[in-house]
């Protein structure tokens, strides 16, 4: 129990002592490599480490290093030396080895052509980052307090409580130009200032994780990997605001986030630095945790309320200010996850620190889940301006097999697509805004040329369709009938009116819905309009999908002076639509073929044999 | 103390308790709704009265059932954005609700002739003025909604057992814009009583 500034910063000294000299390992574990079979590596270097039985050698799981693509990934520390996919028979030459000898397994090395990279720093992935929020997440164990206390943890909060007052500290907020990252990008302090200028004794804080855009996980990996930063971030802003108890709100496909999240704060009223007189102050403040019920829209800041509250998690009218009347009617600042994170950074090291990093408009570094067609996916973490291109080509490593860059979607289901013409755009609020996108919470999706922007348009808008609340009309009804448009168009169906009604429909769901999922709903499909119009076209007037993805459009062919009559094919095709005898050219039935491709993937790459054309009349131009 | 609005050009005044709708409605400016009922909480769901609210060169549409009055607003609710908007929204409510007087009288103010929404629509357009009516007049929760996006409906809570919870007093029906609610509950009352 922690009953002083003093004992903290005497505990702080312990930790950092008792770590001195000592080797690190540090395994990923989070969400995505333990899919990949982190646990067993775990235990594998386990079971090896204990036969050299060394106290100075520690063995830690912590949270997700980011570097998705290459998992599960090995830091030694102090070298830092990075081991990328390492799997469970690895542990054994990487204790007798590079522990017990100091030699470096050039076979777990991270390579692309020559260049190969013996230090986590070296690897273009990681060397073209900045990463401030996800500094930790290399090093410290989620699990262990002490770990965050060795990194200097709670020293913001210290500051905070004994050498600021609260004014001071949203003071500080404000000056940094911190943004809100959950998507809205309203300033934080501002947000701050007026909940703590509302009237009423009773304030609350809520932390909003329930992060539901597919292929987002920045929220889920910062809470998972260091869950006490946005603790102390949320106990910062509580003291600011005059807050006594705040939740975490999290979404429930996220148990290990839940379970580090549980931890951090079981621990952090073990150690005095939640609950009454923190660190000896005046100061007071619980926290608990509340666990989503699984709805997309429940993300959405009203709707959220309302769902720890106990009711359905839909929005509501909201023109009063949730900083006036929030929770239970009661003043209240709600933040996404990020943007706690960032607190302590910023009464560490200051505003002037923070706002130093980024663009005029936009501060400091924001994580991006960049996913997709690119070589490397994974978290990254760079100041706010960072151009996409050097997102896509320089950390991510550029397009993947060769193919060529399509588009790029941002901020989630109800982002838009960014075209090439566009990658020199500095990713930051306005000019994602601009060019028709959003920030959103960070989602990156690439696209390359294999996309069809109408198939990726009907897949966001479906998906739209099944998270809408349907309490508002515009939204209920609006994104279900733009589904059935671009139902209608993949089919082989679309008028060209229907891109009239589509942008009627666009100018509907955004003008008239509600709440934030229905106003952005038609981002995907404005975008897309706006940017791949000619694709549409092609869809509706020429029947032809130029991607060669929709089923109706295409048709799949087996060039007779490639095949050599293998029989592969043959057997693959579950509608038997193909015929020819052995070592003899093969030849597809198109009135039984279905189009599910599986013929193209048998073939071996040596013949290359089966091709895809569009629209489907192209098969008479082919030979004989 | 009273607040002063701007609507359409002219000076309105108004308590703070009060909203944009009653605002209008002291000075004659009809706004169309569907999910509003005096007496009742703001629902938001219609949005047909939707009104264009301008601050300096920005200007947002809000629902004005549910905006309550702050000093100084500027409020217009004829304006170009605004008639767009409730004429795609009523577009939507004719393929909805055909028979409505009402919806057909607000279409034909609105220039909206006919509808290029071709789905069989439920007639049914979740205003939630029964639900609400149910919870927050009569105080007796007998009817919520269910299911979520196009899935969602309107439920006896429990269906099989309405009789033990509602007492029958069938004054949510009258407020029912659309006729459905009337007919489902004869329905559902006939196949109860076999």
């Amino acid at each position: 129990m922690l009953k002083s500034p003093e004992d903290l910063i005497a505990l702080q000294e312990r930790v950092k002592a008792e770590n001195n000299g000592k080797i690190i390992l540090s395994l990923c574990s989070g969400t995505g490599c333990r899919a990949n079979a982190s646990q067993k590596v775990f235990e594998a270097l386990q079971a090896e480490l204990a036969s050299l039985a060394d106290p100075r050698i520690v063995l830690k799981q912590t949270g997700c290093h980011g570097f998705c693509e290459k998992g599960p990934i090995l830091i030694i520390y102090p070298e830092e030396i990075c081991y990328v996919s390492v799997k469970p028979f690895d542990a054994r030459d990487i204790v007798a080895q590079t522990i017990a000898q100091g030699r470096v397994l050039d076979r777990l090395l991270w390579k692309s052509g020559l260049i190969t990279a013996a230090h986590h720093s070296e690897i273009p992935f990681y060397k073209h980052q900045t990463r401030y929020l996800l500094a930790n997440n290399t090093h410290v164990d989620p699990t262990s307090i002490e770990d965050y206390l060795r990194c200097n943890g709670y020293s913001a909060l210290r500051r905070a409580l004994f050498s600021m007052t609260p004014q001071d500290v949203i003071q500080e907020i404000k000056r940094s130009g911190l943004r809100g990252r959950g998507g809205g990008g309203f300033p934080t302090g501002v947000k701050w200032e007026a909940t703590r200028e509302a009237e009423g004794n009773e304030k609350y804080v809520v932390v909003n994780g329930d992060e539901g855009d597919p292929g987002a996980y920045m929220d889920r990996s910062v809470l998972e990997g260091t869950p006490h930063s946005v603790l102390e971030g949320l106990i910062i802003g509580a003291y600011a605001i005059g807050a006594k108890s705040g939740y975490f709100y999290i979404r429930q496909e996220y148990p290990l986030a839940l379970e580090n999240t549980r931890k951090a704060i079981e621990e952090a009223r073990a150690f005095g630095l939640i609950g009454a007189n923190i660190l000896g102050s005046s100061f007071g403040f619980e926290v608990s945790v509340h666990q989503g019920a699984g709805a997309f829209v429940s993300g959405e800041s009203s709707a959220l309320l309302s769902a720890i509250e106990g009711r359905v998690g839909e929005p509501r009218l909201k023109y009063i200010r949730m900083s006036t009347s929030g929770l239970w009617g009661k003043p209240t600042t709600l933040n996404n996850v990020e943007t706690w994170a960032n607190v302590p950074l910023i009464i560490a090291n200051g505003p002037e620190w923070f706002a130093g990093i980024g663009t005029p408009g936009s501060k400091g570094s924001k994580i991006f889940s960049l996913v997709g067609k690119v070589e490397n996916t994974g978290l990254v973490e760079v100041p706010m301006g960072t151009t996409l291109r050097k997102i896509i080509y320089d950390i991510g490593g550029g397009i993947k097999n060769g193919k060529k860059f399509k588009a790029i979607q941002t901020g989630g289901p109800s982002g838009g697509c960014i075209p090439e013409a566009h990658l020199d755009a500095q990713v930051d609020f306005d000019t994602l805004t601009e060019l028709g996108s959003m920030m959103g919470s960070g989602g990156m999706i690439v696209m390359n040329e294999d996309s069809c922007m109408v198939d990726v348009a009907r897949y966001f808008v479906e998906f739209l369709r099944e998270e809408s609340c349907g309490k508002c009309i515009p939204c209920r009804e609006g994104i279900s009938e733009m589904v059935s448009i671009f139902n209608r168009i993949v089919r082989g169906e679309g008028k060209p009116e229907d891109l009239d009604f589509l942008e009627d429909l666009s100018v509907l769901v955004s003008e008239a819905s509600l709440c934030g999922l229905g106003s952005s709903a038609a981002n995907p499909v404005m975008s897309t309009l706006r940017y791949f119009r000619n694709e549409y076209e092609s869809h509706i007037l020429h029947k032809t999908c130029t991607s060669l993805v929709c089923k109706a459009f295409i048709a799949f062919h087996v060039d007779a002076a490639k095949c050599r009559g293998c029989g592969l094919c043959k057997k693959q095709c579950p509608v038997n639509a193909i015929y020819g005898e052995k070592t003899e050219a093969h030849v597809i039935n198109q009135k039984m073929c279905i189009k599910c491709g599986a013929c193209m993937e048998i073939c071996p790459s040596k013949f290359n044999a089966i091709g895809k054309v569009s629209p489907v009349s192209q098969l008479q131009n082919l030979a004989p | 103390m009273d607040i002063s609005i701007t609507i359409n050009g002219k000076k309105v005044s108004g308590k703070k308790d009060e909203t944009v709708l009653d605002a209008a409605a002291s000075i004659g400016i009809e706004i169309p709704t569907l999910c509003h009922l005096k007496g009742l909480s703001p629902y938001g769901g219609c949005r047909l009265c939707l009104v264009e609210l301008i601050s300096g060169k920005r200007s947002q549409l809000v629902a004005s059932c549910g905006y309550y009055l702050k000093e100084g607003l500027v409020v217009e609710t004829d304006s170009p954005r605004v008639k767009r908007a409730r004429a795609l929204v009523l577009e939507l409510l004719i393929a909805a609700m055909p028979g409505s007087q009402e919806i057909q009288r607000y279409a034909r103010q609105y220039k909206v002739t006919s509808t290029r929404y071709k789905r069989n629509l439920d007639h049914c357009v979740l205003c939630g003025l029964c639900v609400r009516y149910c919870e927050e007049i009569k105080k007796e929760n007998c009817l919520g909604f269910v299911g979520r996006g196009v899935d969602r409906e309107v439920a006896w809570a429990p269906l099989s057992k309405y009789k033990d919870t509602c007492e029958g007093c069938m004054e949510c029906q009258k407020f029912c814009p659309t006729g459905v609610f009337p007919s489902n509950w004869g329905i559902a009352q006939n196949t109860l009583a076999r």
